[in-house]
């Protein structure tokens, strides 16, 4: 006989990828609102990781499970050819040799200067399979929402965060509001990943993500490899969100097939089908939803001394600009961008420093040479980088350009009392922050693709990388 | 661990800018160190010293300004603490001696970081931010009642999470909080190693 249910569980409510990866993390509801959620990866890097891991051992406590923690020296590591411990930054060398020793004490993998494996945290991390879909992944770094471009709830915290995270394996979370940024149609050429960043920050604010995980989504976004997702990922944290994050598809689980940390075999499978349900449903609810129009966009510069400061390459410091960025950077109102003379320029950091980007830059810059008197400086985001493009021939390129090749690192994307571009220079950068004095004394920065860049380097100024030839 | 906190009164530094990045707050070059104290003197040292490199105080910077020499608190503009997530700048704030920040918004990481060293990070709306900006007198803020009162009798209230607030309250430490719960930790962990197994690895060092 059959029997009629009473009762049947209603449909399962739409999820958006965002809370299907936090509901699962979830240990324990907290009093007052917060949820206890469970942390798979943890990634420091020389700067901050002794820190942490000096104030834990201080405390008499332990990591709980050093086989999920990584460490890597990539922020004061020099760059130049040839590099050892020494470091241009006065005192450097005590960051490295005590998050050498204090790696070692815990039991945690360091990818130390020459390792084959070093490079920037958040472009080795998923070089190296250690960033999953549906993964909970933190590092003591703003950017490490880069690797939300795996599908995974990547994010930056503080020291104190970390210590919590390595002694207990979870985070202590208020969670954060949903807000989907859909890119729909075609990104034009030479329009690029940064510039969709740049774009949705000046057009929002600098503070427009507060409060929120922003999933990417739409056409242009799906359009995107790897790489390029990761780029506009990188640039959440200059959006004020928590994370950005994109559903992973194909394209995510191709690439990381194979890579060290990665499963393999069986496990390898096992995860795929895991992974596969890693969706945003149909009818999920996001609290903020943005449209733009990718197809409408144009490379992006910026003028002033915040990512929000920034317009197309082809437009002028607008009428409405601060005076206190005007005075820092040294422009005026209705200044033209284009034909702004620059002191250097800067390929490198975890915005922009892969192998395609690399490749962009140097499709712009074959046969073609720098402008006089700019310094252009070329720095891989990891050793497997470097190597990958020494292989494809893309090192004599640049250099036979003018510009320094170089170790890999995060190197002069920030100045921590080392190297410069000289006070006061003027810098085109592929980094992601225009702060004042970020990349030195007094250093004038304007944010922008790599193509922009390169075509500045050429220019002797800041130029549109469509009009090159 | 963070001093328990309930109330404060002080006149509070006018630092009316918006985005003042952690970078600002502690320049990367002004950490000397791995540990987290003998920071305060290059707290906001690029717009205090005349020069990058000495310790001449600029004048014209408020942080100078011998009125506002006993402030615990700062008045801020909007997103207050952008930028790196270095927590020195938090450090560096608590250890010169500031225990509030009233500000139109914050930086999400750094907000937390605040938490966690005894600083309260506390939101108002603009308006309120302009009042207490004009008169330029102290004002007093207590935990407990959620509100921060100025001389002239206005009062303002703030939100701020019931645990954020319970960590400032009592100076609670969260790492000890949290390994209150280790065997929920645990059981979790073993219903999540079987459902995802890839997520654990092996010994790696
Ligand atoms: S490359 Fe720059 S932004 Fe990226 S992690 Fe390094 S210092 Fe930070």
């Amino acid at each position: 006989m059959r029997s009629t249910p009473r009762w049947r569980p209603p449909l399962s409510e739409p999820l958006t990828l965002f809370d299907r990866i936090w509901r699962s993390h979830v240990v324990a509801s907290l009093e007052g609102g917060a949820d206890l959620v469970a942390i798979d990866r943890i990634f420091l890097h020389e700067r901050t990781g002794a820190a942490a891991l000096n104030a834990l051992a201080a405390a008499g406590r332990k990591v709980a499970d050093p086989a999920r923690v990584f460490a890597v020296t990539d922020h004061i590591v020099d760059t130049r050819p040839g590099r050892t411990d020494q470091t241009l930054m006065p005192g450097g060398q005590a960051f490295i040799a005590e998050t050498r020793a204090a790696t070692q004490a815990a039991g945690i993998r360091l990818f130390d200067v020459n390792d084959p494996d070093q490079g920037i945290v958040h472009v080795i991390s998923p070089e190296l399979g250690i960033v999953l879909p549906g993964a909970t992944l933190i590092a003591p770094d703003s950017h490490t929402c880069t690797q939300g471009a795996f599908g995974a709830l990547a994010w930056g915290i503080g020291s104190s965060e970390a210590e919590h995270a390595m002694a207990t394996g979870t985070l202590r979370l208020k969670k954060p509001g949903t807000m989907r940024v859909t890119f729909s149609g075609t990104l034009p050429a030479l329009v690029t990943p940064k510039d969709m960043a740049l774009a949705l920050i000046a057009r929002y604010g600098a503070g427009g993500g507060a409060g929120h995980a922003v999933e990417f989504a739409g056409d242009a976004v799906r359009a995107l490899g790897m790489e390029g997702r990761m780029t506009l990922c990188n640039m959440a944290t200059e959006f004020s969100a928590m994370t950005g994050m994109i559903v992973p598809d194909e394209k995510t689980f191709a690439w990381l097939e194979g890579r060290r940390y990665a499963p393999a075999g069986p496990a390898w499978d096992a995860a795929l089908a895991h992974w596969r349900t890693l969706i945003s449903d149909a009818g999920a609810r996001f609290d903020r939803e943005i449209e733009i129009d990718a197809g409408t966009l144009a490379p992006m510069i910026s003028w002033g001394t915040s990512p929000e400061h920034a317009v197309g390459i082809d437009q002028c410091v607008p009428e409405d600009a601060p005076q206190r960025a005007l005075d820092y950077i040294g422009l005026e109102k209705g200044t033209s961008l284009r034909g702004i003379r620059i002191d250097a320029a800067f390929i490198g950091s975890c915005t922009n420093s892969r192998l395609s980007d690399l490749r962009q830059a140097a499709a712009l810059l074959r046969g073609k040479l720098v402008a006089d008197g700019v310094k252009a400086i070329c720095v891989p985001g990891s050793s497997r980088v470097k190597r990958e493009a020494e292989a494809e021939g893309l090192d004599r390129v640049f250099v036979e350009a003018g510009f320094e090749w170089r170790e890999s690192g995060c190197s002069m994307c920030f100045y921590a009392g080392g190297e410069s571009f000289g006070h006061g220079a003027r810098v085109a950068s592929t980094t992601n922050r225009n702060f004042e004095s970020r990349q030195g004394p007094n250093v004038k920065t304007h944010i922008a693709s790599p193509a922009t860049v390169a075509a500045s380097a050429l220019a002797g100024c800041l130029a549109d990388p469509r009009e090159i030839t | 661990m963070a001093q328990p906190l309930s109330q404060i009164t002080s006149l509070p530094l006018p630092l009316l800018r918006d985005n003042v990045d952690t970078d600002q707050i502690i320049p990367s070059r002004e950490m000397k160190s791995t540990g987290k104290t003998g920071l305060a003197g290059g707290l906001f040292a690029g717009w205090r010293y005349i020069g990058t490199s000495g310790r001449e105080p600029d004048p014209a910077f408020v942080l100078n300004n011998p009125r506002y020499a006993q402030s615990e608190v700062i008045l801020a503009g909007r997103n207050f603490g952008c930028g790196s997530s270095r927590e020195h700048a938090v450090w560096a704030l608590a250890e010169f001696g500031f225990r509030a920040i009233l500000a139109e918004s914050f930086a999400p990481i750094f907000a937390g970081n605040c938490v966690r060293n005894g600083i309260v990070p506390i939101v108002l709306e603009a308006d309120a931010i302009a009042a207490i900006s004009v008169s330029d007198a102290p004002v007093t803020i207590r935990l407990d009642e959620q509100d921060v009162t100025s001389a002239d009798g206005q009062r303002w209230t703030f939100a701020i999470d019931a645990e954020a607030k319970a960590m400032l309250r009592h100076g609670l430490d969260a790492i000890d909080l949290t390994l209150q719960q280790a065997q929920r930790i645990a059981e979790w962990q073993g219903c999540d190693r079987a459902a995802r197994p890839w997520i654990y690895l092996e010994e790696t060092a």
